[in-house]
């Protein structure tokens, strides 16, 4: 169990090195002078040659990524070339948003994938069955962003039940918050909710399918026990690995779901940074975004561990 | 008290018994693209308390699926089960099932084959033995946490206490077999039914299973069915064998009669495919060909394309009924005298059966 | 190549994947026979009352500049699919080489190149296309080079993982026994037995490929104006999503349609592929027999 989870923690310790690289590189990668080139029209000398020291251009490309990276270990992101605050503000000001809404979204998610998946899985070939398929397949086809268009068109333009767009902090105003997470969160999670609810019916079918199985329900137990305790238990493996994606994606910003709600998460943040040519935020996000994807996968491998004893126990 | 006087002891008590369990007619057909499969047509036997019935064919021929039908273990749909067996007062293919789920475990207890996979890998082997006396014997979890490892106790399994704590994958096959079993046994069923039980074993281990078996049954009195398309394995342990081909009972009767003169073709060639000791195994012989598909039954005796002697023209168009060929009930589905056509090959069958758990 | 014609088969065999077939021809014809087929020029302004709703004459309505909407969805099909097609091309040659190489010679290069891959997968998909538009600057072409790099990975994870399945057969070390050159062996031995998953990832990717051009194209970083791309048409349809839902819902049906279309063809080809995949039916009647 322990040498499994070091392995694993040093393989994505592995990618993380690289994904720093990379990276890193974004900034040396663009063509010309990206201070330059940030700064635009409101050149001054000053301005610049403060921005090219705080962000180590004048040194050596080894030098500045180890500065980087080292830095970066310990939180210190550099400053934005826009607005002069530190990266880690900017993002951390930004966090709530994003996070508010992945948790909500896969929220949505799973309430929708795990009844609707099993009930498909349990009477194969039934109308649920093939409403579940189809309605899946819908999903995971549907642009997301035109989907968020199209639920502003309904709730907000036609029917003007809820907000079209905006984001409260849940401190400054709970309602509110809600009011304005209803849509994006329910827009993002039909979308994860349709991927999630194929993985829910072919694990749970595979499971139903097993010996393991047989034997549950020839011990005569309730068929309530035999779904939980047999077929989700088992089911639920392949079901984690797949939330875990989904919800390492959420976290990362729903860039485009972001941007047509307004919504001032991260996906919105890398994106501004992006138009502005705000490269240190959009290096730090970008980071962050990757990390998070490492750390969710481990957090995935801890829950594998604890939930399938063949691997905790070896 | 050896397997062997077990085996004697059960066969008196079972001699004059009511049948615990009898199938009357029972017939399986599974709809699929190819159009109606077949795989159970028209089966009826009957087992008594401390009796063991031995239902023998190859894979395909319908001996697990009629079991698991019984249990309503087979899907409907597709599946479609018609015939009676009757349990207990009631007729299990008519039980809703509600009802049917409470036969399953104390009624009738189950093993299957592969011990690989037929525990949950998620469960301790604990929680799996004590969750359905917990359901069925409504114990609390004391109570059957204390059951459970006499269980593993009475199937031989050392330190059964520490053993509830396990993983199936920490077990090895032949443990996680006695723990099946153990399961099975649990509810205190009045049939057990063991779906090829030892065939994923190896042959050692085989033989210490089905002796373990016949000294439960001994110790608890019930009756036993056990599946196998190995002959060798039923000879120690059966009262009467059922042979089955395509769907059918093609022979039965009592274990040493069907041993000593078998009546149906197909019985003689399982019968030729045990190894004898002496002969080395290379001169096996194996009966050519393959059993028929359940969608497209031949016309006639199912077993006519692959039959070596074909000894009556309605063999290949109509199917012959099961007739008295020997005392004590022994049966065969032929429309001629087997033996006779054979030529009276008959006495080697007795020590090649006698030699337990061959063939694998 | 008997495994290319089995796909087809089971394609046409799958009703609901031949009607998606149908689809994606339908849209292959509009992406190639546009101008031709399209009532109005791509930016023919004025041929209709601005922000006019469907009617017989214009059925999908007309934009803000008084534009045919329908004309622009259906010359919007021919950027659409160019710059997919053109993304998971370059996917396909990359990661299908950089396949074959991990897959065939194992050790250093298979850990270096793999992992590799490993650090591409980590970023999230839309956000490294945009980090690489990023870099090198917004446009289409950019935008084609972006979503070829963001789907190398998983070209270059099949491939390596079927070539690592066929290496050792009999055919293939016969081949190497006999002293073929390594480029002959992967080229006639290796990459036609591949080539079935590669294909349905192909299938796979281009339905992902059309939803990230047009996420990439609304936000401004791919396609740029006056290219009526899908994504540039929602893009300037959401201004109007108070007064014109016109100008949103049938781009949006568009990529919906072709995506969807793509997706159950994907799935009818995996299904096929994958043994596991068999239905209750059959497995039941296995069980049977």
């Amino acid at each position: 169990m322990r040498r499994y989870l070091l392995r694993r923690t040093a393989q994505a310790a592995v990618v993380l090195f690289g994904v720093s690289v990379l990276v890193f590189s974004i900034m040396h990668l663009v063509p010309g002078d990206p201070v330059r080139l940030a700064l635009g029209t409101r050149f001054d000398q000053d301005t610049y040659d403060a921005l090219v020291e705080r962000a180590g251009l004048d040194q050596p490309l080894v030098v500045q990524y180890l500065d980087w990276a080292s830095s970066a270990l310990v939180g210190d992101l550099g400053v934005s070339f826009r607005s002069g605050e530190t990266v880690t503000a900017v993002i951390l000001e930004r966090l709530p948003a994003t996070v508010s809404l992945a948790v909500a979204s896969i929220v949505v998610a799973l309430v929708i994938a795990l009844p609707l998946g099993l009930l498909s899985a349990v009477r194969p070939r039934s109308a649920v069955d093939y409403a579940a398929t189809v309605a899946s397949q819908a999903g995971i086809s549907i642009p997301d962003f035109w989907l968020a268009i199209m639920a502003i068109l309904l709730f907000a333009a036609t029917l003007g039940w809820l907000p079209s767009g905006g984001y409260v902090p849940l401190t400054e105003d709970p309602v509110e918050w809600a009011r304005h997470l209803v849509l994006p969160a329910l827009t993002v999670g039909v979308v994860s909710g349709a991927v999630l609810t194929r993985f829910v019916r072919s694990s749970a079918i595979e499971a139903l399918a097993q010996d393991y199985t047989r034997t549950a329900r020839a011990k005569g137990l309730p068929r309530r026990v035999v779904l939980q305790r047999h077929v989700l238990r088992n089911a639920l493996v392949p079901i984690v690995t797949v939330t875990g994606i989904q919800l390492a994606y959420l976290l990362s910003g729903v860039v485009v779901v972001e941007q047509v709600f307004a919504w001032n998460g991260l996906g919105r943040l890398a994106l501004q940074a992006v138009q502005t040519r705000d490269y240190p935020v959009l290096q730090g996000a970008v980071l962050l975004f990757a990390a998070f994807f490492l750390v969710i996968n481990l957090a995935v491998d801890l829950v594998y561990a604890v939930i399938d004893p063949r691997i905790s126990r070896s | 008290m050896t397997a062997e006087e077990a085996r004697g002891a059960g066969a008196a008590a079972g001699a004059g018994g009511e049948p615990v369990l009898a199938v009357e007619d029972l017939t399986v057909r599974f709809a699929t693209r190819r159009g109606t499969a077949r795989v159970v047509n028209g089966v009826s036997w009957s087992v008594a308390e401390g009796e063991t019935l031995a239902v023998v064919g190859e894979s395909g021929s319908g001996k697990s699926v009629s079991m698991l039908a019984l249990l309503g273990l087979v899907p409907r749909p597709p599946a479609t089960v018609t015939g009676t067996a009757r349990f207990a007062g009631q007729d299990l293919i008519a039980l809703p099932e509600e009802a049917l789920r409470k036969v399953r475990g104390p009624g009738i207890g189950m093993v299957f084959q592969d011990p690989m996979t037929s525990l949950n890998p998620v469960l301790t082997i604990g929680r799996q033995l004590t969750e359905g006396m917990e359901v069925h014997l409504g114990l609390d979890r004391k109570a059957a946490d204390d059951r459970a490892a006499e269980l593993l106790d009475l199937v031989g399994i050392a330190s059964p206490r520490e053993r509830l704590a396990s993983y199936p994958h920490e077990l090895s096959g032949g443990m996680r077999q006695r723990v099946m079993l153990a399961i099975a046994l649990s509810c205190r069923p009045r049939v057990l039914v063991a779906d090829e039980a030892t065939t994923a074993l190896d042959v050692t281990i085989q033989a210490q299973i089905a002796e373990l078996v016949a000294e439960l049954q001994d110790e608890l009195g019930m009756a036993v069915v056990w599946i196998t398309h190995d002959l060798g394995v039923v000879a120690g342990i059966a009262d009467r064998v059922a042979v089955m081909y395509a769907g059918r009972i093609v022979e039965e009767g009592p274990v040493d009669a069907v041993y000593a003169a078998p009546a149906h073709p197909y019985t003689q060639g399982l019968l030729d495919s045990l190894p004898v000791l002496g002969r080395p195994r290379a001169s096996l012989a194996a009966i050519p060909g393959l059993p028929p598909d359940p969608a497209a039954l031949p016309p006639g005796c199912a077993f006519h394309p692959r039959c070596p002697i074909r000894g009556d023209e309605r063999c290949a168009t109509e199917v012959p009924p099961l007739r008295p060929v020997g005392a004590d009930g022994h049966r065969a589905a032929v429309f001629y005298d087997a033996v006779a056509a054979r030529g009276g090959e008959a006495t080697d069958a007795i020590e090649r059966g006698a030699g337990t758990g061959g063939g694998a | 190549m008997r495994g290319l014609r089995d796909l087809v088969g089971v394609v046409v065999r799958n009703r609901l994947a031949a009607v998606a077939l149908v689809v994606l021809g339908l849209f292959l014809a509009l992406a190639v026979f546009g101008d031709a087929i399209a009532p109005y020029g791509r930016n023919e302004q004025q041929v209709a009352p601005r922000l006019q709703p469907p009617t017989w004459s214009h059925p999908f309505g007309a934009d803000e500049h008084g534009r045919d909407l329908f004309s622009r969805v259906i010359l919007g099909a021919e950027t659409s699919l160019r710059v997919s097609v053109v993304a998971v091309g370059i996917a396909l040659l990359a990661g299908v080489t950089l396949g074959l190489l991990a897959g065939y010679y194992r050790g250093w290069v298979d850990d270096v190149v793999m992992r590799l891959m490993d650090m591409l997968f980590a970023f999230p998909a839309i956000l490294l296309a945009i980090a690489i538009l990023a870099i090198r600057g917004r446009g289409a072409g950019n935008a084609m080079i972006a979503i070829g790099i963001v789907y190398t990975p998983i070209f270059a994870r099949v491939t390596r993982a079927s070539v690592l399945s066929v290496r050792e057969e009999v055919y293939v070390r016969a081949a190497r026994s006999v002293g073929a050159g390594d480029l002959r062996i992967v080229t006639r031995h290796i990459l036609p037995n591949v080539a079935t998953p590669i294909i349905v990832q192909a299938s796979i990717s281009l339905a992902f490929a059309i939803l990230a051009e047009a996420a990439l194209s609304f936000l401004g970083l791919g396609t740029q104006r006056p290219e009526p791309s899908w994504g540039i048409l929602l893009s300037d349809g959401r201004d109007y999503v108070q007064d014109a839902w016109w100008l949103t819902v049938f781009p949006g049906l568009a990529i919906f349609l072709v995506v969807l279309s793509l997706n159950v063809v994907g799935d009818a080809l995996r299904d096929a592929l994958d043994p596991r995949q068999r239905s209750a039916v059959e497995s039941a009647t296995g069980a049977a027999a």
